[in-house]
């Protein structure tokens, strides 16, 4: 069942992108940094994780999960050290997925040259 | 002489020799046949994207020169724009060159901006030989004035693609050649459209406003022209465009009424509204047209190269886009 939920979910997630896109005419920056903060104001709500329990991948792939991931370190770092680990932990959970980011763009960088 | 904001060139100045080069997505379109150079490689063999636009009109010059037999000291001015920041294609050019320079920006309409100026030049005596041109690269204006490829950013159905090549002619007091008629100067217009995927439609009212211009100045008929041109309207703006002329009661005739963004490019190329770029319409009077003109096939055509003038700041700064378009009428004379 879980299969299908992340498929309902996941899909859906990508159908509000594509409308922001395409309806509300935002760039492509706009819309991405959009759904990276509504995950974070759902997380604040405390409302990402029953999502990513109900329909698993389906809410852990889209970019809304980033956004989910961002003040989850920053709350769990904030009960540990205080206000201070807002700012410690804002990037803890994500720090994996933005070092993958810039080490695999360094290496594609020097290995190929763009096609056009 | 001057009739509203129509130049007439009474000394009839002759385009002796021109060139059309372009990249490998031009090669696979139906005017392949057309353009003097065709490279296989997007980056001719040069470090950056904006380099191998520079190398494109650089050739383009070469060419045209070559053409007619004369070395680059003969010519005495070079007009020419782009879509670099600082027009730095042209300047560069111009520095390979050596020729006195002048700079233009008209985005997509400096093909006639450059060729209605260097008429006006010759045909008042100031020179006897002027080239003008320009020239666009796919990579180098997707990286101005929207996103690098790479990214991977979607494009809407309505937005157009970027011609890779560069369009230059040599404009002389006489010889064997197509001669220019006369030009008419476009003004601004901006309906308020602000989506620079949409730049057929937002240059569509420019286009009208030059053309009834145009036929209103010469007091000539519509179907005085074997072939009224528009640069780059795309499918969307050119429908537009037609619709346009038609409510205000020019009506030219169908078959005699085209557009550059959709003759490059063949229907299953995934261009989705058609071509655009300052060398759409460069290289396709510069290659095409004239080659047509000199089978005899045209006698008389009507280029209209529209131009949106707007910046990646503009855009940012959500101001509309305002517009222009340039007409030349060039007649082949018997």
């Amino acid at each position: 069942m879980i299969f299908l939920w992340a498929f309902v979910v996941g899909g859906l997630i990508c159908v509000i992108g594509q409308l922001m896109f395409d309806v509300m005419k935002l760039t492509p920056a706009h819309t991405t940094s959009t759904l990276v903060v509504v995950g974070a104001i759902l997380d604040g709500f405390g409302l990402y994780e029953p999502l990513i329990d109900f329909a698993g991948a389906g809410a852990t792939v889209p970019i809304t999960s980033f956004g989910n991931a961002l003040v989850h370190g920053a709350m769990a770092e904030a009960e540990k050290n205080g206000l201070i680990g807002v700012v410690t932990g804002i990037f803890e959970v994500t720090s994996a997925g933005i070092s993958a980011a810039i080490v695999f763009a360094f290496i594609a960088s020097l290995l190929f040259r763009s096609k056009g | 002489m001057r009739r509203g904001r129509t130049w007439t060139f009474p000394n009839k100045p002759v385009i002796i020799s021109s060139a059309a080069v372009g990249g490998p997505f031009e090669a696979q379109g139906p005017l392949s046949a057309d353009f003097d150079i065709l490279h296989e490689d997007f980056w001719l063999g040069q470090d950056s994207f904006e380099q191998a636009e520079k190398k494109l009109l650089e050739q383009a010059c070469e060419r045209t020169i070559d053409k007619a037999g004369m070395k680059k000291e003969d010519i005495q001015f070079f007009l020419a724009g782009d879509l670099m920041n600082q027009i730095v294609t042209s300047s560069f050019s111009a520095r390979t060159l050596g020729s006195p320079y002048i700079g233009l920006f008209g985005a997509c309409s400096t093909s006639m901006e450059g060729l209605a100026l260097g008429a006006l030049i010759v045909d008042a005596g100031q020179a006897e030989f002027v080239i003008a041109g320009t020239a666009s690269h796919n990579a180098a204006a997707n990286r101005q004035y929207r996103y690098p490829s790479e990214y991977g950013a979607q494009n809407p159905p309505s937005a157009q693609w970027t011609v890779t090549g560069a369009g230059t002619g040599l404009i002389a007091k006489e010889g064997k050649g197509p001669s220019v008629t006369s030009a008419t100067i476009g003004r601004i217009v901006d309906m308020g459209i602000s989506d620079p995927f949409n730049m057929g439609v937002a240059m569509a009212p420019a286009a009208v406003d030059t053309i009834e211009a145009h036929f209103r100045d010469l007091d000539v008929d519509t179907d005085h022209y074997d072939l009224v041109l528009t640069g780059d309207l795309g499918r969307v703006g050119h429908r537009i465009c037609a619709d346009l002329l038609h409510k205000h009661g020019l009506n030219i005739p169908q078959d005699r009424f085209g557009d550059c963004g959709l003759m490059i490019y063949r229907e299953d190329q995934p261009v989705q509204a058609g071509a655009s770029g300052p060398a759409c319409s460069a290289t396709v009077f510069y290659g095409h047209i004239l080659k047509e003109m000199e089978k005899g096939n045209l006698n008389r055509v009507l280029m209209v190269a529209t131009g949106a003038l707007l910046s990646p700041i503009t855009f940012q700064q959500k101001e509309s886009i305002p517009c222009i378009a340039h007409a030349v009428s060039i007649e082949r004379m018997r």
